[in-house]
């Protein structure tokens, strides 16, 4: 049914054979204690072949995870898996006892999952676990198995292998360790890798590393089946896309068609969500569509999008559409497949980024600099002269990956660390270096919204409590006595009085960022520094959470300073970037013109790593 | 200003949360249901030990060492004493010990841990090297060194067993209240221009709150226990107003008379403080639950 | 490098300690209500004369200033010299050595067969919910009963009833049997339930599927990966331990009427022998200092994660 076509790295055609068959897969998950039960992946079909690459795509909760477990026989005890056909190398995974699945994983299936400090054994050797596959698989002992590890660490790119075999997962550097954890997977030699988001906690450089050590093993062969919601890994890599929705695959078919012609309306949304360049603030408007792209998937017997799709009538509600097949080796589950464009976004109610006019400064950064010592005992410049102006209701992004100094300027902007040389002015009076109790009074000027806002909210705080304290009500009486200011605040970032008494676990990731701003806008700030405050999110709720940042800037008149490593995000936001790396301001300048000529081969790299961009310009 | 058009995403809260209600009802285990009962039990013996049984102190040397009857629930001591009252009559000492001595432990070593951490280095630095000095006594023996200077007596007792369990307090609260003061929404508020008395009051004491309660809830038991024990080793109460250790110190020239005799207090001991710990760990589970 | 100033950073810890302990009981024994001198003289029943307890003072240091005897107490605890018994008349020094024997040959064996049936238990019931329940419904059973009672009624049923091993007294292994079983069982309960939640929740970290995912067995899983992530709360646990087994000891040598610390504690407790309490409290901190000092550098061994800033 599907051909693989303008892929890439096809092998010789002769050699490719059928890997991995799934038909008909469904995963349940029966009722827990205090837990409904879940139909978690539903009638997914899919086939791989050695050498390709096959990614599923999808947001948190569309069962691409528990697809992937599935396929290892790892979907956790309580998982109840049906197929009709579920095969791999002709085996009928099946039909196998606990033994031969194990004979399975690690020999001929390898998988590798995100975050290796977590996914590596943090008390045991790199080299041990590189190993223990072959140990376990092959019998190899002693020095043969050490130095069966060794290679493989020097087959992935991992320099010093022999020093690197004797340390732990924690001492090796982030890209370091997800290698080691590619090596651990594949250490065996399998025909199969599952990576379940391989790259999601890295930085882009690192991310790019990453990829094309995975791209190297496919051209060597080696299928690989790639689980991920970043479209941008996924259009590096992957041959064939399948997208998941609410457990269902809603579309399916190569890559390069399904992003450039989606013919899922679910598929042209994600895509639309994703910032990137070419498609700048006024394109991306998830939220102008009828239902948005955010309530949660349609329970029924019809299609799970229906509640939220443009074209749904009366059929798409009643009736699951089955996987039509199109054109060029596609399949579609919609009754109205290839029918949505694109451009029947109307970009008219997205809100439009306020100009850039001349105006006062507002907040400035004059050569700050912050060293902290290192576990070792030497000095390390976090933030190295940097220096910066924002004017009131401009917005400027500070791009930067992790360690570029970005966090340590954010504190020392808000005033939570002082400096060690350099001055920073509020409202042209010194913000710096001032005591605490001058500080105090003009806190309400600066304030922030963190990436994690549920733990910049106290636990035993409901949202009314939050937004209170923000505006001087501390006790809950206090907070109650301004209920109706508050209620004003949560309608103006999109929620309402009904959210008044909960807490913040019970929220999902964008009312908590929601609730998060709220609070930072209820002092009335001159100034509003993101910290990264959408990179947690999934992206049609980034999507929604930016368009409530620009219409906030608009509305209040309010600038920011949106610090993030994703320069799609910042260019959708943002009149102005300084790119950081290592503590130093390394290009800075309107963001049009950084995208059209950049300057420094680092934000060449951070564009190059952005969907839809070629690297090399 | 104008309203957002903005619709909700998969809002976990409100969609659950009808279900959450029944399914923690459910979470809510037999064990614990009849380990509260029991406790609740105790607490109306020790308030109102009469309603349960007659005087403790009445010896009728014609009925000694009488196995369980109708007249003699649990049967009889050395004296004729009517174990079952002695058993009732003994809970109001065995407890307060346990809950004196825990709050004594509670308040003072949550006053010490709070100085330690949002004192400054140098109150953190000398605090916490009293508790590990402190610590370095096994709990049994700085009660020991306690009433060797106080001398014994129920009083004493407490006294002594509230100290040995205050270093464990002073700790623990410690810790967490750093945790709290380095959170990010401690420093949120900090960033509101919130004044530090104000956050103490505000976010420290009350997200520490909690968990020194869980703490003592935990700790009642080995308090009851080291009680016991100081009652036992003849350091606790005096002979009229009986404690369940007391109890069964006095049994043990009588062992093979009637192996009978130690068998109902140690049983009360136990289950008091099993009872006590399945709580404990109900709180925990819920605090845990609850703060994430 | 870290490691010397870890070390360093440990001893003046444990000898501050140590310091501290002995200072508490001269503090103590100033508190003391009554005449020490009194005491020593066979106590108020026994009518010396002034010109005797003069003399005694005299012997003792007693006439001294406060800080003199406190100069003096020192200087003998550095040379190992808590001074005589009141009671006793003999050298601290001599009656810890000869009790010490008995009460570390109790302790070590009840540790051991507790830690030993504790750990078995862990593995073969983490991660089984219909076992780990039974076992944690047993294992409460054995944290929460006093070990005096649980001794009494080992002693009637296995004594008193069956006559399979003596009464009391200090004689061979068949008199420590008894004793080991009673000390053993909170040891084991509190070894077991904290390594079978710790084992439970390191089986659903990622780094537990990766090993799955890589074919590893299930018994493989526990033993090589699982065991190692238990020692951490364990070795917390174990200097709990030691503290909850010195007071075992006292109440079980009470029990099964054995010669030891605890005994000799006790006597001097009642009799206010200040100098042999002086003694234990100092002996104990000095085992307690010894043991968090093995327990630290366990954790450093046992978690490399630790490594990088010395503590």
């Amino acid at each position: 049914m599907t051909l693989i076509q303008e892929s890439p790295a096809v092998l010789d055609p002769g050699t490719t054979s059928r890997l991995l068959e799934v038909d008909g897969l469904s995963v349940r998950f029966p009722a827990g204690r205090g837990t409904a039960p879940v139909h978690a992946v539903r009638e997914v079909s899919l086939t791989v072949d050695s050498g390709e690459c096959l990614a599923i795509v999808g947001e948190s909760g569309s069962g691409k995870s528990v697809t992937a477990r599935s396929l290892v026989g790892l979907a956790g005890d309580t998982a109840q898996v049906t197929a009709s056909t579920l095969e791999f190398e002709g085996q009928d995974l099946g039909r196998l006892s606990r033994t031969a699945w194990r004979r399975l994983r690690g020999a001929r299936i390898g998988f590798v999952l995100q975050d290796a400090l977590t996914s590596l054994d943090p008390l045991r050797r790199v080299g041990d676990e590189v190993g223990e596959a072959l140990l376990v698989h092959r019998s190899l002992r002693g020095e043969g198995l050490a130095k069966a590890a060794r290679d493989e660490l020097r087959a992935v790119g991992i320099p010093d292998p022999e020093v690197r075999a004797r340390q732990y997962p924690h001492e090796l550097s982030g890209g370091l360790r997800q290698r080691a954890l590619i090596a651990s997977a594949i250490v065996a030699g399998p025909s199969l890798v599952i990576a379940d988001e391989p790259t999601t906690a890295l930085d882009v450089t690192v991310q790019a590393q990453v990829l094309d050590l995975l791209a190297a093993k496919k051209a060597a062969g080696t299928a690989v089946l790639l689980i991920s919601h970043d479209i941008a890994v996924v259009a590096r890599l992957a041959d064939r896309v399948a997208v998941m929705y609410a457990g269902l695959i809603v579309e399916e078919g190569p890559t390069d068609e399904i992003l450039s012609r989606p013919a899922h309306p679910y598929t042209a949304d994600l895509l639309a969500a994703v910032p990137a360049f070419g498609r700048s603030g006024a394109a991306v408007a998830a939220g102008t569509r009828p239902g948005g792209l955010l309530a949660p998937p349609s329970t029924g017997p019809g299609c799970p999008y229906a509640g939220r799709c443009a074209l749904a009538d009366d059929r798409c509600r009643s009736e699951l559409p089955p996987p039509v097949p199109q054109a060029a080796g596609r399949s579609a589950r919609c009754w109205h497949a290839g029918e949505y464009a694109l451009e029947a976004a109307t970009p008219e109610d997205s809100p439009a980024r306020p100009g850039v006019a001349a105006t006062r400064p507002v907040l400035e950064a004059r050569e700050i600099s912050k060293r902290f010592r290192s576990p070792g005992g030497s000095w390390r410049a976090a933030v190295d002269r940097v220096s910066f102006t924002v004017h009131a209701g401009e917005a400027l992004g500070v791009v930067g990956e992790s360690g570029s100094g970005k966090t340590t300027t954010a504190d020392i902007v808000l005033g939570m660390l002082d400096p060690d040389a350099g001055e920073v002015r509020l409202d042209d009076t010194p913000w710096s270096g001032v005591s605490e109790r001058e500080r105090r009074p003009r806190r309400s000027r600066i304030q922030i919204v963190h990436q994690d806002a549920l733990s910049s909210f106290d636990p035993r705080y409901s949202v009314e409590q939050i937004i209170g304290e923000a505006l001087g009500r501390t006790s809950r009486r206090g907070a109650a006595a301004v209920r109706d200011q508050i209620v004003a605040l949560l309608r103006q970032v999109g929620l309402d009085h009904g959210d008044l008494q909960r807490r913040g676990a019970s929220l999902s990731g964008g009312q908590r960022q929601r609730v998060a701003i709220a609070r930072a806008i209820a002092p009335g700030p001159e100034v509003l520094v993101c910290d990264e405050p959408v990179s947690a999110l999934d992206v049609s709720v980034q999507a929604q959470i930016l368009d409530l940042f620009t219409r906030l800037q608009r509305d209040l008149g309010v600038a920011l300073l949106f610090i993030s490593h994703d320069l799609g995000v910042i260019h959708q936001i943002c009149d102005r970037v300084l790119v950081m790396k290592d503590g130093a301001v390394v290009e800075s300048g309107p963001v049009e013109q950084l995208f059209s000529t950049p300057q420094h081969d680092y934000t060449r790299a951070l564009i190059s790593a952005l969907p839809g961009v070629t690297p090399g310009g | 200003m104008s309203t957002l058009d903005i619709t909700h995403e998969p809002d976990p809260g409100r969609a659950a949360s009808g279900l959450l209600v029944t399914g923690n009802l459910r979470a809510r285990r037999p064990s614990v249901v009849a380990a509260a009962l029991l406790l609740a039990l105790l607490a109306v013996a020790a308030v109102w030990p009469s309603a349960f049984a007659s005087h403790p102190n009445q010896p009728d040397l014609g009925a000694a060492f009488r196995g369980p009857s109708p007249t003699h629930l649990l049967g009889t001591d050395q004296l004729g004493r009517d174990t079952f009252a002695r058993l009732v009559h003994g809970t109001r000492t065995s407890l307060l010990i346990g809950l004196g001595g825990t709050a004594l432990a509670a308040a003072g070593g949550a006053l010490w841990g709070l100085v330690a951490a949002l004192g400054g280095r140098i109150a953190d630095e000398v605090t916490m090297r009293i508790a590990d000095i402190l610590m370095a006594f096994p709990s049994l023996l700085l009660a020991l060194v306690v009433v060797s200077v106080l001398g014994p007596g129920q009083e004493n007792v407490l006294l002594a067993i509230g100290l040995s369990l205050m270093p464990i307090f002073a700790r623990i609260v410690r810790i967490q209240a750093k945790v709290v003061a380095s959170s990010l929404y401690v420093s949120s508020a900090r960033g509101l221009g919130v004044s530090p008395l104000r956050i103490v009051v505000g976010h420290v004491l009350p997200n520490v709150g909690p968990s020194v309660l869980v703490i003592a809830t935990m700790n009642v038991g080995g308090a009851i226990i080291a009680g016991a024990s100081l009652s036992f080793l003849g350091l606790g109460g005096s002979a009229s107003s009986p404690d369940w250790g007391s109890m069964l110190a006095e049994t043990r020239g009588y062992l093979q008379a009637d192996w009978w005799l130690p068998v109902a207090p140690g049983l009360a001991i136990t289950l008091t403080v099993v009872a006590l710990s399945v709580v404990g760990r109900a709180m925990q589970q819920r605090a845990k639950g609850s703060g994430r | 490098m870290h490691y010397r100033r870890w070390v360093v950073r440990r001893l003046w810890l444990g000898i501050l300690v140590i310091w501290g302990a002995a200072t508490t009981s001269f503090v103590a024994l100033q508190l003391l209500p009554g005449n020490p001198a009194l005491v020593i003289a066979g106590g108020g029943n026994n009518y010396p004369s002034e010109a005797t307890l003069r003399a005694v003072e005299r012997t003792y240091g007693f006439d001294k200033s406060i800080v003199t005897q406190y100069l003096t107490f020192l200087g003998r605890l550095l040379r190992g010299d808590f001074g005589d018994s009141y009671q006793l008349h003999q050298p601290v020094g001599s009656i810890l050595s000869s009790q010490a024997a008995a009460s570390a040959e109790l302790a070590a064996g009840g540790a051991i067969i507790g830690a030993l049936v504790g750990v078995a238990v862990a593995l073969a019931t983490a991660g089984r919910p219909r076992a780990a329940g039974a076992a944690r419904c047993l294992e409460l059973l054995a944290v929460s009963t006093p070990g005096f009672w649980i001794g009494l009624v080992l002693l009637s049923l296995f004594s008193f009833d069956l006559h399979l091993f003596p009464v009391i007294g200090n004689d061979g292994v068949s008199s420590l049997v008894l004793p080991w079983i009673t000390l053993a069982l909170p040891v084991a309960g509190s070894t077991s339930l904290v390594m079978r939640e710790e084992m439970e929740q390191a089986l659903v970290q990622p780094f537990a599927l990766t090993v799955r995912a890589r074919g590893v067995s299930e018994s493989r899983l526990r033993s090589r990966h699982l065991l190692k992530h238990t020692a951490p709360p364990v070795l917390t646990l174990s200097s709990w331990i030691v503290g909850q087994l010195f007071g075992g000891v006292v109440v079980i040598e009470q029990v099964f009427a054995r010669d030891g610390l605890g005994q000799t504690l006790v006597a001097a407790v009642e009799g206010r022998d200040l100098p042999v309490v002086t003694g234990v409290v100092v002996f104990v901190a000095v085992v307690f200092v010894l043991v968090n000092f093995v327990v630290d550098g366990l954790y450093l061994a046992v978690d490399p994660r630790l490594r990088r800033q010395p503590a």
